[in-house]
C-alpha cells in the first residue's frame, strides 16, 4: 500500500474544472483525496512531494507515438520510448502498430503491454486497421480490442481503398474503437519528400501536394455522412493542412464524429525550415507552407483541433545521415511537446494554460476513452504532472533519454519544466530545482 | 471544397527558419548563391587569367595537390573538364564512380567522403543523383566541395560557364560583373525545367546581375510555381513569344523517356518547342544559342541549329574548362587565403 503527498502546489485539471491551490493524496496508484493545503491527513509513511510554486495537473497523453517495439529497437524500445514520455511529462502514450511485425494481432498488442517490457509510463496499443497494414483485409477488432487495443490506424499509410474504408470505420464503430486515419493520397505523393511548392521546386525535390491530404480527409468525411452510424469516429491523424481542416469543421457543423491531432511541427514549422536538406526536418505528412501553418495555429486558438500528439518518431542517427531523399520519415516528439506548446501557445499566442494542458492531457484521454486517465478527479489513475510553469530552459538533444536524436528542435527556448512525472503512484521522473 | 488557406487573423510572431550554417568550408561551390557578386567577378577574371596563362607556369599552382572527383552518374563534359582543370594547375586527380567501387557494396556517401579525406583529398567534386548530397558530403567531410550537379538541384560551374559565354556574346570587353551587367538582357531557357539543375542555377544565377530569365515548355516539365523560385523569373508557355523576348536561348536535353512516362507526345512537343533553323531565324535571329549538353540532335534541336552560327555550344565547352579551373584553385586555397589552412 504505497501513499504519495503532493503539498504546497496548484492544481489545475481542466477535465475537473479546479483551478486552485490543492493538496493530493495518491494511494494504491489512484488518486484518493483531494483537499485544500494542509487539510490533508496523510497516513504515517507517506512519501511527499513539495511542490510548492508548481503547477499539478493531471499526466499527460499522447495519443500519437512511435516506440518502434517490436522490431526497431536500434531506434527506440519501449523503455526509452516511455522514458522520453515521462521525462516529458507524458503518463499514457498510444503506441502506432507499425512495428515490426505490424501489430495487427493479438499476441503483439499483448507483447507490447507486458510488464516485461518495463515501460516507465502506462502503453495503450493501437492496433493495425489492416492484415499487415497494407490495406486490404480487415482484423478482428472484437479481438484486438479485448487485448488492448484503444484505437485502430493503418498509421504511416493511408486506409485507400473506399470499400476498405467503410469496412473499417463498420466493424470499428460495431465495437466502439476509433478509426485514426493516416490521411495521404500516396497516389499523389510518389517520390515527394517535402511539401509541394515553392521551397521543393528550388530545392530540386519532389513535392507532396496539401491536397493529398485533404482529399483523403474529404473522402473519408463523405463516407462517415454516407454510414450514418453514430457510433462512426474518425479521427485525422498529423492534420497538417488548412483544406483538411476545413473539411473537419464543416463536418463537425454537421453533427458528424471527426477529430483531429496536430503536432507541434506542424502549428510551428514551414516547408521553409527544411533549410539546405536537414534531414531532421524531414516527416510525413511534410512540413507545409506558412499559410497551412498558420491554420493549424487557428485552430488551436479557435478549438476545431481536438488534440496535440507528437508523432515522435525515432530514427537511428546513421539512417538520417543520407540523401534527403533517401532518410525516413520522422522526428521525436515527447520531450519537446510541453515545452514548445507552453512558449509558443501560451506565452506568445496567450491560449489560457488550462486550454494548452487540455489539448495535452484531458481532451486526447476523452478522444480516445482513456477511462480515469487526463483528469485528477477523486478515483482516476495517479497519473500526475508537476511542473514549474514559469521556468524556461533550452532543448539540448544530446540529453534525451531516446536512442535517437532526430529532432530540429535543438537549441529552441522551451517554457515549462517538468519536476515529477507520476504514473499510476510511481515516479517515472523527476528533476527537482537544484 | 474550395478553401482559401486562411492568413492569421491576428498579427501573431511565428518561429523563423534559422540561417544556413552552409557552407563549412570557404572554399567549397556548393550553389550559386555561395558566390556574392564580387566574388563571382573575381572568378570570371580569374578564369581569364589561368585561361592565358603559360601552361608551364600554370602547373605550379596546385602541385601536387589532391583532388578527387566523385561521380555517381556518368559525364562527359563535366568529369573530362574538371579533371583537365585540375591538372592543368598540377594537382593529382582520382576518380571514384559510383559503377567501380564500394559504392556498389552500399557504402555510403558519408562512408565515401570520410574515405577519400583519409585517402589525402583536399577536395571533393562531387557529382550525384540526389539533390542535396553535396551539401551532406560538406557537412560530413568539412573539405571544399565543388557541386558538379546535386539531383534536379543545382549545377554551379554550369551556370558560371554560361555566364561567361552570355558575356562573352553580350557584353564584349567587360571586365568587371555588378548587378546591372545584365540589364535588358532576356535569357529563355527551354525544355524539362522541373528535373533541370541546369536551369536552377542559371534562373537563380541571371537575375543577381540583372538579367531577366523565361522559363518556356508544358505544364508537365514546368510547373506554375516555378515562377516564384526567384525575382525576375517569369513563365511563358509559347516557345514563339518566349523567342521573340530573347538575347540568348538555353536549350535542355529532352529526355524521351520522360516525355513518354508524363504521357507527352514527342512530336507534338517536337512541334511546340523544337528549336529548329527557321523557328530561330523567324524569331531570334540575333540571340545565342546555348545548351548545357549532351544535345539530342533532331529532339529539342535540330542539327542545323546545333552546328549554326548562332550557337555557342562547343564555346560553352571551352569555357568550362576555364572556369573549372578558377574553382578548382578556389576551393584549394580560399581557406588558406583566409588563415583558416
Amino acid at each position: 500500500m504505497s501513499t504519495l503527498v503532493i503539498r504546497g502546489g496548484h492544481l489545475l485539471d481542466p477535465a475537473a474544472g479546479v483551478d486552485a491551490p490543492k493538496d493530493l493524496l495518491l494511494k494504491d496508484g489512484r488518486v484518493a483525496e483531494i483537499a485544500a493545503p494542509g487539510k490533508l491527513k496523510p497516513p504515517s509513511g507517506s512519501d511527499v512531494i513539495d511542490a510548492s510554486g508548481l503547477t499539478v495537473t493531471p499526466g499527460l497523453v499522447d495519443i500519437h507515438v512511435h516506440l518502434r517495439e517490436p522490431g526497431f529497437g536500434h531506434k527506440e524500445t519501449i523503455v526509452s520510448g516511455t522514458s522520453c514520455a515521462a521525462a516529458g511529462g507524458f503518463t499514457s502514450v498510444a503506441a502506432m502498430p507499425n512495428t515490426k511485425p505490424v501489430n495487427d494481432n493479438v499476441e503483439t498488442t499483448r507483447w507490447m503491454q507486458s510488464p516485461d517490457r518495463d515501460a516507465q509510463v502506462r502503453v495503450f496499443p493501437i492496433a493495425a486497421a489492416t492484415r499487415g497494414s497494407k490495406g486490404e483485409l480487415i482484423n478482428d477488432y472484437a479481438a484486438l480490442k479485448s487485448a488492448g487495443a484503444i484505437a485502430v490506424s493503418d498509421d504511416g499509410l493511408p486506409i485507400l481503398k473506399e470499400s476498405v474504408m467503410r469496412e473499417v470505420l463498420t466493424s470499428a464503430a460495431r465495437v466502439g474503437l476509433c478509426v485514426i486515419q493516416h490521411a495521404e493520397d500516396t497516389r499523389m505523393t510518389v517520390g515527394g519528400s517535402m511539401n509541394l511548392g515553392p521551397a521543393s521546386f528550388g530545392l530540386g525535390l519532389r513535392g507532396m501536394p496539401a491536397v493529398a491530404e485533404s482529399s483523403l480527409v474529404e473522402r473519408d468525411i463523405r463516407l462517415v455522412g454516407e454510414l450514418r452510424d453514430a457510433r462512426v469516429h474518425l479521427h485525422v491523424a498529423h492534420i497538417s493542412t488548412a483544406a483538411a481542416l476545413a473539411a473537419v469543421r464543416q463536418a463537425r457543423r454537421n453533427g458528424m464524429r471527426v477529430t483531429c491531432e496536430v503536432a507541434p511541427h506542424h502549428f510551428l514549422l514551414t516547408d521553409e525550415h527544411v533549410g539546405f536538406y536537414n534531414t531532421n526536418a524531414k516527416m510525413c505528412p511534410p512540413l507545409r507552407s506558412a499559410a497551412d501553418r498558420d491554420a493549424m495555429i487557428e485552430g488551436l486558438l479557435d478549438g476545431v483541433v481536438d488534440a496535440i500528439a507528437t508523432d515522435h518518431a525515432p530514427h537511428a542517427q546513421h539512417e538520417k545521415e543520407v540523401e534527403f531523399e533517401n532518410a525516413p520519415n520522422g522526428i521525436l516528439g515527447l520531450e519537446t511537446a510541453l515545452g514548445l506548446s507552453l512558449h509558443w501557445l501560451h506565452k506568445e499566442w496567450k491560449l489560457p494554460l488550462g486550454r494548452v494542458l487540455s489539448l495535452l492531457s484531458a481532451q486526447p484521454a476523452a478522444l480516445l476513452g482513456m477511462k480515469g486517465r487526463g483528469t485528477l478527479a477523486v478515483g482516476s489513475y495517479a497519473d500526475v504532472l508537476v511542473f514549474d510553469s514559469k521556468a524556461e530552459w533550452t532543448y539540448d538533444v544530446h540529453q534525451t533519454r531516446s536512442k535517437s536524436k532526430n529532432t530540429p528542435f535543438d537549441g529552441w527556448p522551451m517554457l515549462g519544466k517538468v519536476r515529477w512525472t507520476i504514473s499510476e503512484g510511481r515516479i517515472a521522473y523527476t528533476n527537482p530545482a537544484s | 471544397m474550395n478553401v482559401a488557406a486562411p492568413t492569421l487573423r491576428r498579427q501573431l510572431s511565428t518561429p523563423q527558419a534559422p540561417p544556413s550554417p552552409f557552407p563549412y568550408n570557404s572554399g567549397s561551390l556548393l550553389s550559386v548563391f555561395d558566390l556574392s557578386i564580387e566574388a563571382l567577378g573575381r572568378l570570371l577574371e580569374r578564369a581569364t587569367e589561368l585561361e592565358k596563362a603559360d601552361p608551364l607556369v600554370r602547373d605550379h599552382i596546385l602541385a601536387k595537390r589532391r583532388v578527387a572527383l566523385l561521380f555517381y552518374e556518368s559525364s562527359t563534359r563535366t568529369r573530362t573538364s574538371f579533371e583537365l582543370a585540375a591538372k592543368s594547375l598540377g594537382a593529382d586527380t582520382t576518380l571514384v564512380s559510383s559503377l567501380s567501387s564500394s559504392i556498389e557494396k552500399g557504402e555510403s556517401l558519408k562512408d565515401t567522403g570520410l574515405t577519400l579525406r583519409a585517402l589525402g583529398a583536399e577536395a571533393i567534386i562531387l557529382r550525384h543523383n540526389s539533390s542535396g548530397s553535396a551539401w551532406l558530403l560538406e557537412r560530413e567531410t568539412g573539405l571544399p566541395v565543388i557541386n558538379a550537379g546535386d539531383g534536379m538541384h543545382e549545377h554551379p560551374t554550369q551556370a558560371l560557364l554560361d555566364l561567361r559565354t552570355i558575356l562573352a556574346h553580350l557584353r564584349p570587353g567587360v571586365t568587371k560583373v555588378d548587378e546591372h551587367t545584365l540589364d535588358g538582357v532576356t535569357v529563355t531557357i527551354v525544355g524539362d525545367i522541373m528535373h533541370s539543375r541546369v536551369a536552377r542555377s542559371n534562373m537563380f544565377l541571371l537575375p543577381r546581375l540583372g538579367a531577366k530569365v523565361i522559363l518556356c515548355g508544358p505544364k508537365e516539365l514546368l510547373p506554375e510555381l516555378a515562377a516564384g523560385a526567384g525575382p525576375g523569373i517569369e513563365i511563358e508557355r509559347s516557345f514563339e513569344t518566349a523567342l521573340r523576348r530573347a538575347q540568348v536561348v538555353m536549350m535542355l536535353r529532352i529526355q524521351a523517356e520522360r516525355l513518354a512516362g508524363l504521357q507527352l507526345d514527342l512530336d507534338e512537343y517536337k512541334e511546340d518547342y523544337q528549336l529548329t533553323g527557321p523557328r530561330l531565324a523567324a524569331f531570334a535571329p540575333q540571340s545565342v544559342v546555348l545548351h548545357p549538353g549532351p544535345i539530342i540532335r533532331g529532339l529539342e534541336i535540330t542539327a542545323g541549329v546545333a552546328d549554326g552560327f548562332q550557337s555557342a555550344i562547343l564555346e560553352q565547352v571551352t569555357n568550362g574548362v576555364a572556369i573549372r579551373m578558377a574553382v578548382v584553385e578556389r576551393a584549394l586555397t580560399q581557406a588558406r587565403k583566409e588563415g583558416r589552412a
